[in-house]
């Protein structure tokens, strides 16, 4: 290349430079745009891929469900104006009138029912959050009818993340079953919306950003004064951080505890911490005759109430909340949170005690421990590998000596949750979908049966087993009478407690990094909703 | 000639079924792709209908074969996570890596050669004992812990530059730059400063032995002797001669450059190939890992192919006579 | 760098026990003892790496903790600043960290990791690359081809890379957690598996000149076998050039095993090692609890820096031209 072409092409470069310039300059106008990161990211657009918190609080920016939750977790109506219960088993919803989806099609019951099959096809993550007996019936076009086959206190506690698509939209472009993982090609509805909701999404870049803008259309009033959102996914804790005191993002989740001190001596931004719906509780295995990776052969020592009840008391959860969690930690009794139950105040955790608990294990026939192996994640939970590293040197004091296999969450759960459920000894963190205790009493804490489909006992990942807690779930789904219902609630939490079934550590509180310019609502349950967002003008 | 590049032909692409098939066999240890894709209340039932349907079920050789006819017709895949087209996902992210890696490269080539060539030239000064010392720590800090003390610097303690991601980026065609505006510029500075440091280590301390090396040469002494000035000698013979190496260098290492922006990205929040494949990696996204790995052979391969035909194809008698003239 | 050797070349081989007192003698007189008693740095980094290994090799011996016994860690120990600031603690000399361990200790025991580490992952490297240059450089056509292919396929998987495979696979056929040991091996074999293209190519290149040469020929004629000649003649002249490789890499592997720690498969963070020690520190840079990462990080800045500039040393002293 010779000297003069090169110089007519760095010419031609400086002068493209100088134009873009002028183009990126130019649409600097006043609009009050609020920047936030997350450690994960927005993965599909589609309302019914995946059922996690983070996802479908963003999904509720731009989508709208039937029945929502308020400020303190409370059902209240959003696309449905009311609702009734004339017969026990028949719902009927009264619905909006004048709503638009974005696309400016109108919303009507039609969608409601196209949403409901939707939401319920394979491939769809929310099967459950609509009862799968339901029959949905149009009345008119503003009045839906459910009929169920069994009366259920309970079947609309998971409405508020059953979004509604409009079904012209999704049959227009070939999105009326929600996009399987198998799919060959990608659906529209995973990289484009079309909800009823107060933000439209613009751009839409996974893994990098997405941009929410105001919708102009929309029916009702907005707390937000938020012109645009901008979401960024950064992963690295330090930079996240990082990101929030140098002012280029107004909120990050979550703060790690560590730095949380540092944030609010910023003078910029503070942390919001609230208690969060999710325990985080260790499980033994109860199940096999002879506990895997362990020293002690032909018997398993979890059998024996004594050796867990020895592991309940030697970990000294109250030092876990204040120092690996630094006090942002509630020590727990139960496997729920006590905001979803309550009379969780009733039942006290059993006081640590490591005399006892020494005791305990001469009494079981171990009085120089024994070896087992923990499973534990290092990146899904508040320090989770911190709290099993603790709970290993705790236990190392009744001789128990406990190998640690700290994994990230992809190995952790392909292992613990492997057909069969291999693990000895493990910490996960729950938090029931349906905001109910009967979750619990039915997913963790019911018998795991060989070829069950029920799902009964699907995350006891120790086998855990008391055919009472069985009876008792089944009671609470059919029990309509909240003070009946509650007690027998109650009657199956002091019955894990009395078989020392689980080791319940603590509600984690949340950690959101807030600049000082916004104003906004946290909820337990870990979502931020932009309509909620308001952000001091500049 | 053409039996050589065919051969040579032959065995890249030899190699390139050799990765595949080693990236492909690996991914079957990351764990379980199906927990990824589905929430935690899915009943097992389930999970092993989805795990069936991808085909995880068949014999590795089978999923192999399979998974190559594909990549042969251009089929990458859809991601697990992201359930799009692998092969736009590259794309997309492709230009920031590149962006990185070029931002990297020169300032490797430039501050390790302006190094390099002071430290020869004044060997015993303090200035060049400094830039030395500087440049060791370039490899001896792990690259990440780098990146978070240039953040903690100069992102928050000074304010000066941006912590993560590219900054404000314009579309050109397909492809999306950094360099057309100013905080697309500033975002680039760190993260290029991160990637390059070992790079520039390298680059300083190969011009340093080389220009030592040249200036003991005869042709350098009798270029003093015929009376060149100190500055003609050192900048048009020495330094032409050393660079010839520290090029191709720079070019074998470009490839290994764009593989370690991994942590480079990851610290950076930097939206490229390398963290696409590092959450990829958590998430046993299996198309994008296998995809990426395919990718970066590729460029391997294909930096190879070029410098043997350059070798080949420049007799090194050439260089030599040239050198001399 | 090959010329010092050829005059022994048409000589009959010399037994090996007789030839060890012999080298020794040579290498006492040598430019190579003169030029390290001249160079200042190389005698500080010697001294710096003696000193290291030192603390390493006696880290049960000092170290005021077991860092890897759980029973010795106590939370009410967390997060402990150096003796030096206001709520520093004896024994605690440069203070502790979220799990109550003592840092100094932590950093003996991990020095002494990482150095593992680092000598067993260079040996692993030079071996395999030494040999497979051996082979290449002297049996040629196309079992050279195929070494070299490897080789370049094996250049298009980084360490971090080839540990994830690695790490992979040993975790999905033993299951559960791996002891230390295992563990070590595992790290090991990554970063054998990830350097010996260099040693390999190097090898190989001299091997193909030397064995165009008298010496080699005349060996072969009195009827020594391939590996005889390799392993007796051809060797000992590669020797410079796979010294410096090894120093360096010995540097360089001891980075890659803290990156590994970085993506969560170098050593776990109860067995730490200086690079898990960083990757766990490092979260609390923003917190103001400095020491957690500082001194790990002193640490392995030091010991790479010496390591270095002796690998720097002897590339410069073994090289004839800049003599």
């Amino acid at each position: 290349m010779s000297r003069s072409t090169l110089k007519i092409l760095a010419r031609g470069v400086a002068a493209g430079a100088v134009a873009a310039f002028a183009l990126t300059a130019l649409p600097a106008q006043a609009a009050n745009v609020f920047r936030f990161a997350f450690q994960g990211d927005i993965k599909s657009l589609d309302p019914y891929s995946l059922k996690e918190s983070f996802t479908i609080g963003m999904h509720g920016a731009v989508y709208e469900s039937l029945i929502t939750r308020d400020k303190d977790l409370k059902l209240a109506p959003q696309l449905a104006e009311s609702w009734e219960t004339p017969e026990p088993t028949r719902w009927r919803f009264h619905l909006r009138k004048g709503v638009k989806f974005h696309d400016g099609s109108p919303f009507t019951a039609d969608d409601v029912i196209f949403s409901a099959q939707r939401v319920r096809a394979p491939g769809s993550n929310f099967q459950t959050n609509v009862p799968g007996d339901a029959e949905f019936v149009k009345v008119d076009d503003y009045t839906v009818d459910m009929l169920l086959k069994k009366p259920n206190p309970i079947a609309v506690y998971q409405f508020s993340g059953w979004y509604i698509m409009s079904k012209s939209w999704s049959e227009k472009n070939n999105a009326t079953q929600p996009t399987p993982p198998t799919a060959a090609a990608p659906s529209y509805a995973t990289l484009h919306e079309n909800g009823t909701g107060p933000f439209v999404i613009t751009e839409h870049q996974p893994g990098v950003k997405t941009v929410f803008k105001k919708f102009d259309g929309y029916w009702g009033k907005v707390e937000s004064n938020l012109d645009e959102a901008v979401f960024t996914t950064i992963g690295n804790d330090a930079t996240r951080v990082a990101a929030l005191l140098s002012g280029e993002v107004d909120w990050v989740d979550p703060v790690s505890l560590q730095d949380q001190q540092r944030v609010n001596s910023s003078g910029t931004a503070t942390v919001m911490a609230g208690p969060e719906l999710r325990t985080v509780f260790l499980g033994m295995d109860q199940w096999r005759d002879e506990l895997k990776d362990s020293s002690v052969k032909g018997k398993n020592p979890f059998k024996d109430p004594k050796v867990r009840e020895a592991f309940y008391r030697a970990i000294d959860e109250d030092t876990i909340a204040k120092r690996v969690m630094r006090g942002q930690a509630t020590p727990s009794a139960l496997l729920i949170a006590p905001t979803l139950f309550d009379r969780a105040n009733e039942i006290k955790r059993p006081a640590t005690d490591l005399k006892r608990a020494k005791e305990l294990m001469v009494e079981a026939g171990y009085p120089d421990g024994f070896s087992l192996t923990m499973d534990c994640p290092n990146d899904r939970y508040v320090n989770d590998e911190a709290i099993c590293q603790a709970v290993v040197s705790m236990l190392a004091r009744i001789n128990v000596k406990v190998n640690l296999n700290a994994q990230p969450k992809a190995k952790y759960f392909a292992k613990v949750l492997s057909p069969g459920f291999d693990t000895s000894f493990y910490l996960v963190g729950w938090t029931p979908s349906s905001q109910d205790s009967h979750n619990i009493l039915f997913e963790i804490a019911g018998c795991r049966k060989p070829g069950d489909k029920s799902g009964r006992g699907g995350w006891n990942l120790g086998g855990y087993c008391n055919p009472k807690i069985d009876t008792i779930a089944d009671q609470v789904e059919a029990e309509t009478d909240k003070t009946k219902r509650d007690a027998l609630i109650k009657e199956g939490f002091d019955t894990i407690q009395a078989d020392w079934g689980y080791i319940p550590l603590h509600q984690q509180a949340l950690a959101w990094g807030v600049s000082k310019k916004v104003h906004l609502v946290q909820r337990p349950d870990n979502m931020l909703l932009l309509y909620w967002v308001s952000k001091d003008p500049q | 000639m053409l039996a050589f590049l065919l051969r040579r032909v032959i065995q890249a692409i030899a190699v390139l079924a050799v990765v595949g098939l080693i990236a492909f066999s690996m991914f079957r240890f990351a764990g379980d792709p199906v927990n990824q894709i589905v929430g935690p209340d899915t009943p097992a039932s389930e999970r092993a209908e989805i795990r069936k349907s991808l085909g995880l079920d068949d014999p590795v050789l089978l999923q192999f074969a399979r998974y190559a006819g594909d990549v042969v017709q251009g089929r990458l895949g859809i991601s697990y996570q992201f359930r799009q087209p692998v092969s736009q996902l590259l794309a997309e992210r492709m230009p920031a890596t590149l962006e990185l890696a070029f931002c990297a490269t020169v300032f490797a080539l430039v501050v390790g050669v302006l190094m390099g060539v002071f430290c020869a030239l004044r060997r015993d000064s303090w200035l060049a004992g400094l830039f030395q010392a500087v440049s060791l720590i370039g490899i001896s800090l792990p690259t990440f812990l780098i990146g978070i003390l240039l953040i903690y610097l100069f992102s928050v303690t000074l304010g000066w530059l941006p912590s993560y991601g590219r900054g404000d980026t314009v579309r050109l065609g397909w492809w999306t730059t950094g360099f057309l505006t100013w905080s697309g510029l500033k975002a680039l500075i760190l993260p290029s400063i991160t990637l390059g440091l070992f790079q520039m280590t390298l680059i300083m301390r190969l011009v340093r032995a080389e220009m030592l090396e040249v200036l003991r040469t005869d042709y350098i002494r009798f270029a003093r002797a015929r009376g060149l000035s100190t500055r003609a000698v050192h900048l048009r013979h020495a330094l032409k001669n050393t660079l010839v190496p520290v090029i191709t260098i720079a070019g074998l290492q470009l490839g290994s450059v764009i593989a370690f922006s991994i942590i480079t990205e990851t610290v950076f929040q930097w939206p490229g190939m390398g963290l696409l494949f590092v959450q990829a990696v958590q998430n046993v996204d299996i198309p994008i890992m296998s995809a990426y790995l395919l990718l970066v052979a590729l460029i391997f391969v294909t930096i190879n192919l070029v410098v043997d035909i350059l070798y080949t194809v420049v007799d090194p008698r050439l260089r030599l006579s040239s050198a001399t003239a | 760098m090959s010329g010092r050797d050829i005059d022994a070349g048409g000589a009959p081989p010399v037994p090996l026990q007789a030839a060890t007192p012999g080298r020794l003698a040579r290498w006492r007189d040598s430019d190579l003892l003169a030029s390290f008693l001249r160079s200042k740095t190389a005698i500080v980094a010697l001294l710096a790496t003696i000193l290291m290994v030192g603390l390493a090799v006696a880290a049960p011996l000092i170290s005021p903790q077991n860092p890897y016994d759980p029973a010795q860690l106590d939370l009410i120990n967390s997060n402990l600043p150096p003796i030096w600031q206001a709520d520093g603690q004896a024994p605690f000399y440069l203070g502790t960290d979220d799990q109550g361990r003592d840092v100094l200790s932590a950093v003996l025991y991990g020095l002494r990791l990482s150095l593992i580490v680092g000598v067993l992952g260079v040996i692993t490297s030079g071996i395999i690359g030494i040999a497979l240059g051996l082979i290449a450089g002297y049996a040629g056509g196309a079992l050279d081809t195929l070494i070299m292919r490897v080789a370049d396929v094996q250049l298009t998987f980084p360490a971090i890379l080839i540990a994830l495979v690695v790490d992979g696979v040993a975790r999905a056929s033993f299951g559960g957690a791996l002891d230390v040991g295992p563990l070590i091996g595992l790290i090991v074999i990554s970063i054998g598996l990830s350097f010996w293209v260099q040693y390999a190519r190097t090898v190989r290149s001299s091997v193909m000149v030397e064995k165009g040469k008298d010496y080699v020929q005349a060996a072969r004629l009195i009827g020594l076998t391939p590996p005889v000649i390799l392993v007796r003649h051809v060797l000992p002249n590669v020797t410079g050039p796979v010294f410096v490789i090894a120093t360096i890499n010995l540097a360089l592997a001891i980075i890659t095993e803290a990156t590994l720690s970085f993506l969560g498969t170098g050593l776990p963070e109860t067995m730490p090692s200086l690079g898990t020690l960083i990757r766990t520190g490092n979260r609390f840079l923003f917190s103001g609890e400095w020491w957690i990462v500082a001194f790990p990080g002193l640490a392995l800045a030091g010991l790479v820096i010496a390591i270095n500039l002796l690998g720097d040393w002897l590339r410069d002293a073994l090289n004839p031209k800049l003599q």
